[in-house]
C-alpha cells in the first residue's frame, strides 16, 4: 500500500450531500480490472454523457480541478454498496484524502486498505471550508496525518481524530495481512478453542 | 449483562490492538463480482486460509432470463458479463471454494440462497462480499458487507480488523395493520434514522412485531439495516430460528444440534442490557410505504404528496428534494399514487423468497399486467416451491414475466436493467441515481404494493384491491 503523510494541492468542492458508491462508481464499471481505467470511472456519469463527451459544466472536468488532490464533500459521502471500485476511482483520479463530516462504514474502511485518508470533521467545518472552497476557486489545501491536521483554504488548522492503528497502517503503507500473519499463533488457538466449544462448526 | 451483539462479538476476539480488534470470522460469502480479489490472491500469491469456510453464489451477474440459462455459460452473449460468470467457476475451482452457480439447483442470490442452505447461524461472525450481507444477522449473528481488501484479508487469514460498533435497539411493538408488511416496518425505520443514521451502530430489530415474523420476514427487515448506514442488524434467535434452520444442509444434526442449541438459547440480549442508542416505532402507525426520491430514506406513505421543496425549512434538504425531483421527473405535492410506472421488479436479496411471490401472486391474480413486470425469484429453490404451488402460472397468466433465479434489475450488472428515463416499482432496496441502470428511476415498495402498480400502471395503495398480507 502507498504510504500516505502529508498531502498538500487544489482541493475540490464536492458541495453534494449522499454521494453514494453508485454515483462514485456506476455499476457497470465493477467488473473492470484495478487500473489507470478508474481515472475516467469515478463519478462517470456526472461527468460524462452518453456518448462519452464531458460535461464541461462538473467541476471535476473544469481546470484546476482536474488535479485535485482532495475532495470536500457532504456527509453520507460513501453510503451504499461495498464496491470497493469507488475508491479505485478517487485513487484513479489522483484524489487521496475526502473530508466530509461522515461516511459510509464500508467506504471508510474500504479507503484505508488502500492508502486514500477519510477526514472526518464536524458538519460546520466542512460548511466552512467548502464555501471558502467555493469563493477561492483552486484553492489548496493540506492534510497533515501524522499530527491530524487539515490546513483550510484560510490557513486555518482543524484537527481530525483517527484510529492509532489505522493511522499506524497509513503512513507506514504497511500491508494488513502481513500484520496480521504475526498473529498466526492466535489465531490457531482461537480455532483449538472454538473447536471444543462450537464443535458444530467444524463437522 | 450484555447485548446479542456483545456476547457474538466478545466470543470472537481473537487478539486487540489499541482500538482495534482482530475477529475471527466463521463464514465468508462471495459472488461473481469478488473478482478483484482473486486477482490480488493471485498477484501475490496468497493461499486461502480455509476454503471450506468460503462459500461462492453466482447471482450478481448471471443471466435471469430463462431462455439464456438453458443454455451453456458459454452461451452469454455479452463477453464482459460472461468472463464474469467463468471467472467465478475457474477462481472456485482452483482455490477448492464450494460454489452454488450455474446449474446448480442450489443457486441463488448470496442473501437468499445461504440462508436457505443453513449457513447463517445464531452466534456466528459472517462477512459478505456485498453490502447487504446484514441480512443474515436476521438468525441472531453477526454479519457485515465488505469489500474487496477487506475479503481478501479475510480469504487469506480467516479474520478481520475491526473497530467495536455502537449498539442501537430499534423496538417495534404492536401488530401490524391490514397491507403492511416487513418491507414498509424497515422503509419506516430507514426514514426514521435517516441514510446516515445507523453509521457506526450495529443495530438489534427488537419488540412484539418482530418477535411474530417470519424468518423471511426478519431477513427482509435485517437487509435494509446498511440502507441507514448500519454496520449491521441482528434479531435475537427464537424457537421460529430453530425451525427454519433444522434439517437444512449445513444446519447440525443429532448431538450437534442439541449441543449448538443450548449455546444458541444463551445469546439473546440479557433483560437490563445497555443499547448505546434507542429507537422505537409503533407498529400500528406503519403504513404502505414507497419511496419517492433517491435514496432510501426519502419514502412517505403511499397515501402522501410528494414533498415541495418550497416547504421544506432546511436549506440543504431543500436542494436536495429538489435535485431528487427533478432526476425522478416528479411534480410537487402530486399525489405518489399519480406516479405511473413504466416496469415492475419483483425481487432481489430484500423481497424474493417464497412470502414475496406468494404476496405478489395473490395480487396478480386479480388483474393483468398493464406494464412489463418481472418475478425474479431469490433461488432457484424458491422458483420450484413457488412452481409447486402454481404461482408461476398465475403470474404468466396475469401477463407477468417468471425468470431464473439472481440479483437481476436491482443491481443491473447482468444486462437486466432500466432504460434512461425509465420509471420502475421495485422491491428492491435502493432507489440511488442509475441504481437500475443509467437514468433509470426506482420507487422502493413491497412485493404486493409492486405487483399492484403492474396492474394499475401506477403507484397504488395495495389496500384499495382488498389483499393484505
Amino acid at each position: 500500500m502507498e504510504p500516505f503523510s502529508l498531502l498538500s494541492g487544489v482541493a475540490v468542492p464536492l458541495d453534494e450531500a449522499n454521494l453514494d458508491t453508485n454515483q462514485l462508481c456506476p455499476t457497470r464499471f465493477n467488473k473492470v480490472p484495478k487500473g489507470p481505467r478508474f481515472a475516467q470511472i469515478l463519478l462517470h456519469d456526472r461527468r460524462f454523457n452518453a456518448d462519452d463527451s464531458e460535461k464541461p459544466d462538473y467541476i471535476l472536468n473544469q481546470e484546476p480541478y482536474r488535479h485535485a488532490v482532495i475532495a470536500v464533500a457532504g456527509r453520507n459521502f460513501g453510503v451504499g454498496s461495498s464496491r470497493e471500485t469507488a475508491v479505485f476511482g478517487l485513487m484513479g483520479f489522483g484524489i487521496r484524502s475526502v473530508i466530509a463530516p461522515n461516511f459510509g462504514d464500508i467506504f471508510f474502511s474500504n479507503s484505508l486498505k488502500n492508502g486514500m485518508l477519510p477526514v472526518r470533521l464536524p458538519a460546520a467545518t466542512v460548511d466552512a471550508l467548502m464555501r471558502q472552497l467555493l469563493d477561492r476557486r483552486g484553492a489548496q489545501m493540506t492534510v497533515d496525518l501524522p499530527n491530524q491536521k487539515v490546513t483550510g483554504p484560510d490557513g486555518n488548522l482543524h484537527h481530525f481524530d483517527i484510529e492509532p492503528l489505522s493511522k499506524r497502517r497509513l503512513i507506514r503503507g504497511l500491508d494488513e495481512i502481513t500484520h496480521t500473519r504475526e498473529y498466526g499463533a492466535a489465531i490457531k488457538t482461537f480455532e483449538n478453542n472454538q473447536r471444543k466449544s462450537a464443535p458444530w462448526l467444524y463437522s | 449483562m450484555r447485548t446479542l451483539f456483545d456476547k457474538v462479538w466478545d466470543n470472537h476476539i481473537v487478539a486487540e490492538e489499541e482500538d482495534e480488534t482482530l475477529l475471527y470470522v466463521d463464514r465468508c460469502l462471495i459472488h461473481e463480482g469478488t473478482r478483484h480479489t482473486f486477482d490480488t490472491l493471485h498477484e501475490r500469491g496468497l493461499a486461502v486460509a480455509h476454503p471450506d469456510k468460503v462459500f461462492a453464489f453466482s447471482d450478481h451477474y448471471i443471466p435471469t432470463d430463462p431462455k439464456a440459462r438453458a443454455g451453456g455459460v458459454d452461451k452469454i452473449p455479452d463477453a464482459d458479463i460472461r468472463n464474469m460468470v467463468e471467472l467465478l467457476i475457474h477462481n472456485t475451482d482452483e482455490y477448492q471454494i464450494a460454489r452454488f452457480g450455474w446449474g446448480d439447483d442450489r443457486q441463488g442470490i448470496l442473501h437468499v440462497a445461504g440462508p436457505e442452505l443453513g449457513l447463517s447461524q445464531p452466534g456466528i461472525v459472517l462477512v459478505g462480499a456485498d453490502s447487504h450481507t446484514a441480512t443474515h444477522g436476521a438468525f441472531g449473528n453477526l454479519s457485515f458487507g465488505v469489500g474487496t481488501s477487506e475479503t481478501t484479508h479475510v480469504m487469506a487469514t480467516q479474520t478481520i480488523w475491526q473497530r467495536r460498533p455502537g449498539t442501537l435497539r430499534v423496538k417495534i411493538d404492536g401488530p401490524l395493520g391490514f397491507g403492511v408488511t416487513a418491507k414498509d416496518v424497515i422503509l419506516a425505520v430507514v426514514a426514521k434514522l435517516g441514510i446516515g443514521g445507523g453509521i457506526g451502530y450495529a443495530i438489534e430489530y427488537a419488540g412484539s412485531t418482530i418477535k411474530q415474523m417470519t424468518m423471511n420476514e426478519r431477513m427482509t427487515i435485517c437487509n435494509m439495516s446498511i440502507e441507514a448506514g448500519a454496520k449491521a442488524g441482528m434479531i435475537a434467535p427464537d424457537d421460529t430460528t430453530y425451525q427454519f434452520l433444522a434439517g437444512r444442509p449445513f444446519a447440525p444434526r443429532g448431538a450437534a444440534w442439541d449441543e449448538a442449541l443450548k449455546f444458541w438459547r444463551a445469546l439473546p440480549s440479557d433483560a437490563g442490557a445497555k443499547f448505546g442508542k434507542e429507537v422505537e416505532i409503533d407498529a400500528a402507525r406503519v403504513v404502505p410505504m414507497v419511496t419517492w426520491g433517491t435514496n432510501p430514506e426519502q419514502s412517505l406513505p403511499i397515501t402522501g404528496r410528494v414533498p415541495d421543496p418550497a416547504q421544506e425549512q432546511n436549506a440543504e434538504r431543500r436542494t436536495e428534494y429538489s435535485k431528487a425531483l427533478t432526476y425522478m421527473g416528479l411534480q410537487p405535492g402530486m399525489l405518489l399514487t399519480d406516479i405511473a410506472v413504466d416496469r415492475v421488479f419483483i425481487g432481489s436479496c430484500t423481497n424474493s423468497r417464497i412470502d414475496d411471490i406468494r404476496a405478489a401472486a395473490a395480487v396478480a391474480k386479480l388483474g393483468h399486467a398493464v406494464v412489463p413486470a418481472w418475478i425474479v425469484p431469490g433461488s432457484e429453490s424458491i422458483k420450484r416451491q413457488a412452481e409447486a404451488e402454481g404461482l408461476d402460472r398465475i403470474f404468466t397468466a396475469a401477463g407477468f414475466e417468471w425468470r431464473a433465479a439472481g440479483c437481476s434489475l436491482c443491481t443491473a450488472l447482468n444486462g437486466d436493467q432500466l432504460k434512461p428515463g425509465e420509471r420502475c416499482g421495485s422491491t428492491s432496496n435502493r432507489n440511488f441515481q442509475g441504481r437500475q441502470g443509467p437514468g433509470g428511476r426506482t420507487h422502493l415498495m413491497s412485493p404486493a404494493m409492486a405487483a399492484a402498480a403492474a396492474l394499475r400502471g401506477h403507484l397504488v395503495d395495495v389496500r384499495e384491491l382488498g389483499v393484505g398480507n
